[in-house]
């Protein structure tokens, strides 16, 4: 089927039925013409968060979606076990850091398309380098790194006033202004299963506001381990919590290491023997002491093109987004489906912030011991800012000497004696049992201020 | 080989080595390597694939280079074939890869017997004419068969063999063998041996619920005239029983009998599903049945004769709060009753291949040893023929995707009894797609191209697919139902285009289903996956 000879061959001949023709069942600002497929192409940022088996994915179908400006951020480096899906790296990679050699890989293939990529954390860079990107598309494998990036996303959600700090105004109802949302599609998968979801902070639910879906991982009980092993792994997680630091005292376990996991396998091995348990192998250890979660290729191809589409449909409105949550799950027969699941009207991330209302003369100090008690918050090691401006902070040394003397000094007044206001917490609370860091926002009101003339105390912000 | 082993852990866990060798021994035929086919195949080739083969007639053209990975700037002009298979060749180099610059309709109008050499066809981006044509061809040279389409936002990947037979379905979800309700001798008497008011508050709450239900499920029969818990009160006061004999708030392994007592409650016996197997005719079997019917045939016998009614047992216990010693004992039951099922059956599988004439060692050990183990969760899938299925579907079940109307009723509700507003539902769309896949080949084999695949066509092409939509509508015998205008137009502005991100989901999707059909394990998809990418509403259509 020959082109008309009249056309240039075009590299994006196929995008381009998509961007440059109207169509009916699309967004509503749709505005399909070649300035929008060059707009995509040279003005879209994406971050993608994660460079390994969703990561690399999401690099080739973004950047063969028209998206040419990315950013991957990744702090692993690439290890053989990578290689049966990862495809970017070659065996001759091994120990090179992941963001680096996708970054490579990409722009070698495709040309025009620049990749930038980071080699660390992503608590590691400031909060304002996210704020850079037009959409943020997860590939990550924890529930915690996922509710960091979420907290950050969700943080660009701000007050009622108008902010010269990128944040987000709510109008009077609540509602997020719309230009200032940071859409961000995540994607997960473990063996056969996957999701794919778009999180639109204060209109979609956030990650947060469905936190229930994500269960609680096993453990064992401590009697268990130490007096009535039954399994397998019951005799490991002896060996590895138990045994290892009764034996290594101060020496922490490194799981990455082979002699401590070979010293790990053998001590389970002994203990399986004299209760007479089956089932310890090398392989099992490992699997039970990393937590390994078994990975295929198939799934996370499925899900990183899920998660591009939608990218794309952000992006350029050029179809119907989904809404909200896909789920799939190919090991018996084939099960998609797609849920709407609604916010969290109270969600202490996306929602407009816990309300706590003070006195003009609470220190400080006094406002932090609060945030402890408080139920919804239980909220220790608080570092507090302002819009923008630090309070005080718990760390590094230097930041903590130079705000201590806020501590004593009235919140309201340290507010700029603003009636109310937002102000954003960094701090640490209790999640199943285990101390994690959290950033919660909190819309601050004082007692018995006149607060009728808000937006002209704010105007001079 | 260490290296290979390590390379495939991730995998390995889910699958294991047969698995895996399965895999590695299988040659695979790619027609036509775009987007769709190209991605399908990459996936399988990290995943080690034993050998590959890709056929397609075209050239690499620049817009290629914006839609598929394999591809690239220096290789405009060559081969598609040949720049695909090397870099699926540098993927993976234990991988054997081929390629045959040839047309795929060529190869099935002049050369059918080609396709005799493959474990496994994955057919990309054919047309109803030649995938009619290629699905005779495989099935008469039994290689299995898998369809994988990309168009516009729009997809399908469909299966096509006779039968498909896995004693390894892994389902996640599945109730345990433990017979609570129907303990045998040892298990019986090992139950018996325990006695649940010892004084010992800890050996009190370290005996496994196990022996708590079928010591109580035994004494409830006993007073019930051998009848277990049925209604609804019978079962609390069954659960009542058991809190009754805690002596304390914290026996774990009273409050897990408590938990697991549906499992006294489900029927003894075999499945639905299972007795559906053992009914169908294939189970009657003589010397050309295969190994899978031969042992379904002394499963038939087993459940009948010393099974009691019962399939061979499983033999695995569920973790439980228990004594060590409790715990190890009564593991060491059940795996000598799986294995006394065995032995039976292994011998029943004996003597039925030497009644049909084949040699009786003729089915491994370990193949035997698997099935027991599995035996409740077998699984059959057949597939209807594409002709079958293109020219008589499945009436009832199209007239049913078509008006979104489901005899068993079920309105949408939103919350706090609210009725949703009328929105078009889930099946409209994806049956939509089906019908106007097949229809733009219709259209293409009458204008030799396909609807909007030039800018200038692109108004007068939507009537023209209309049209073909509804005469191909009426020859399934469906009159008279309307197509969304809004998709028809949807289908002409894509223009058959193949986007790379519905490619690589279209194509993972058949990368996942080939690996479910060369393993054995897990179930592969039945009926055909319509793709649904506007709205992500995807549908299996059973026609």
């Amino acid at each position: 089927m020959a082109e008309s000879a009249a056309t240039q061959p075009s590299r994006s001949r196929d995008l381009d039925k998509l961007l440059l023709r109207p169509g009916n069942l699309v967004g509503p600002r749709f505005e399909p013409s070649a300035q929008l497929r060059d707009d995509v192409q040279n003005h879209a940022r994406v971050l993608v968060v994660g460079a390994g088996g969703l990561g690399c994915e999401l690099l080739k179908d973004l950047a063969l979606s028209g998206f040419h400006n990315l950013d991957v951020i990744d702090m692993d480096r690439i290890e053989v076990t990578n290689l049966n899906r990862q495809f970017l790296f070659r065996v001759e990679d091994v120990g090179k850091p992941k963001a680096e050699v996708a970054a490579k890989r990409v722009m070698e293939r495709i040309s025009g398309v620049n990749i930038v990529p980071h080699f660390c954390r992503i608590e590691d860079k400031d909060i304002d380098f996210y704020n850079d990107f037009m959409i943020i598309a997860l590939g990550l494998d924890s529930v915690e790194a996922r509710s960091y990036i979420n907290n950050v996303a969700c943080s660009f959600l701000a007050s009622f006033f108008f902010s010269p700090c990128h944040e987000i105004e709510y109008d009077s109802d609540d509602n997020p202004l719309e230009e200032t949302i940071k859409p961000m599609v995540d994607g997960g998968t473990e063996g056969f299963k996957g999701h794919a979801r778009v999180i639109l902070p204060g209109v979609t639910p956030c990650f947060e506001c469905t936190i229930w879906l994500f269960p609680p991982q096993v453990k064992f009980p401590l009697c268990t381990l130490a007096e009535t092993p039954r399994t397998a792994a019951h005799c490991i997680e002896y060996a590895h919590l138990i045994k290892w630091n009764e034996a290594h005292g101060g020496t922490a376990f490194d799981p990455d290491n082979p002699q401590h996991m070979k010293w790990v396998y053998d001590e389970a091995a002994k203990r399986a023997e004299l209760f007479g348990i089956p089932g310890v192998t090398y392989s099992f250890t490992q699997g039970v002491v990393k937590n390994i979660i078994p990975a295929i290729a198939s799934t996370n191809a499925i899900i990183s093109a899920a998660c591009t589409l939608e990218t794309l449909k952000i992006a350029t409105e050029c179809s119907k987004t989904m809404s909200n949550y896909l789920t799939y799950n190919g090991s018996e027969g084939l099960h998609t489906k797609v849920a709407e699941f609604e916010r969290d009207k109270d969600c202490l991330v996306c929602g407009p912030g816990v309300l706590i209302e003070v006195d003009t003369s609470v220190t400080l100090q006094k406002f932090m011991n609060l945030l402890e008690e408080h139920p919804k918050l239980q909220l220790t090691k608080a570092s507090i800012t302002h819009r923008g401006k630090n309070l005080y902070m718990q760390a590094p040394p230097v930041l903590e000497e130079m705000t201590r003397s806020n501590l004593c000094l009235p919140l309201f007044e340290l507010m700029g004696k603003l009636s109310k206001d937002v102000i954003h917490v960094n701090g640490m609370t209790n999640k199943n049992n285990q101390k994690v860091s959290c950033l919660r926002k909190l819309r601050v009101t004082f007692k018995g201020v006149d607060g009728v003339t808000d937006m002209d105390t704010a105007g001079g912000a | 080989m260490a290296e290979p082993k390590v390379k495939y852990d991730r995998q390995l866990r889910i699958w294991g080595e047969q698995g895996q060798a399965a895999l590695e021994k299988s040659s695979i035929c790619l027609l036509n390597c775009g987007p769709t086919g190209s991605e399908t195949l990459k996936n399988l080739v990290l995943g080690g694939i034993g050998s590959i083969t890709v056929v397609d007639g075209s050239k690499v053209e620049v817009g290629d280079l914006g839609n598929n990975f394999l591809v690239d700037e220096s290789s405009v002009g060559q081969s598609k074939a040949k720049c695909v298979s090397s870099f699926l060749q540098e993927l993976n180099d234990s991988v054997k890869a081929k390629f045959v610059e040839e047309y795929p309709e060529a190869l099935i109008e002049t050369n059918p017997s080609f396709f005799s050499q493959f474990t496994l066809v994955i057919a990309t981006q054919l047309v109803e004419s030649s995938m009619i044509k290629l699905d005779r061809i495989c099935r008469e040279a039994n290689v299995i068969l898998i369809f994988a389409r990309s168009y516009g936002l729009t997809g399908f990947v469909r299966i096509s063999l006779k039968e498909h037979t896995v004693i390894e379905s892994k389902p996640e979800h599945f109730l345990d063998d433990l017979r609570l309700n129907n303990p045998w001798l040892e298990l019986k008497s090992f139950a018996d041996s325990i006695d649940l008011t010892v004084q010992d508050p800890v050996a009190h709450k370290h005996i496994p619920y196990v022996v708590i239900l079928v010591k109580m499920a035994d004494e409830w029969a006993k007073s019930h005239g051998g009848k277990l818990p049925s209604t609804r009160e019978q079962k609390k006061e069954f659960k009542d029983l058991l809190k009754a004999r805690m002596v304390s708030q914290d026996e774990d392994n009273y409050k897990e009998a408590i938990e697991a007592s549906f499992k006294v409650f489900a029927p003894r016996g075999i499945s639905l599903d299972l007795q559906r197997i053992l009914n169908d005719s294939s189970s009657e079997v003589d010397s050309n049945s295969s190994d899978f019917w031969v042992l379904v045939a002394a499963l038939k016998e087993f459940i009948a004769n010393e099974g009691g009614g019962e399939a061979p047992l499983e033999g695995s216990i569920p973790d439980m709060t228990s004594s060590t010693e409790q715990y190890i004992n009564l593991q060491n039951i059940y795996l000598a009753k799986a294995e006394a099922d065995f032995l039976v059956m292994e011998q029943l599988v004996r003597s039925i291949l030497k009644k049909i004439g084949r040699d009786s060692n003729s089915i491994p050990k370990a193949t035997i040893r698997s099935f027991c183990k599995n035996a409740r969760k077998l699984r059959v899938c057949r597939y209807r023929s594409i002709e079958d299925e293109f020219n008589s579907p499945n009436l009832p079940e199209l007239q049913k995707y078509l008006t979104d109307e489901d005899s068993s009723g079920g309105a949408t509700f939103v919350g706090r009894g609210a009725m949703a507003p009328p929105k078009p539902l889930n099946f409209h769309i994806a049956v939509g797609i089906y019908i106007l896949l097949r229809a733009v080949d219709r259209f293409a084999a009458n204008y030799n191209s396909f609807p909007g695949q030039f800018d200038s066509a692109t108004d007068e092409d939507i009537p023209r697919l209309k049209s073909a939509a509804i005469s191909l509508l009426s020859d399934l015998g469906c009159n008279g139902t309307a197509l969304a205008e809004d998709l028809i137009n949807e289908m002409c502005r894509f223009g058959a285009a193949e986007l790379h991100a519905v490619a690589a989901l279209v194509g993972g999707i058949a990368s996942q289903e080939v690996i479910k059909l060369i393993t054995r394990q897990f179930v592969p998809m039945s009926g055909t996956y319509i793709f649904n990418g506007i709205d992500h509403k995807s549908q299996l259509l059973s026609l």
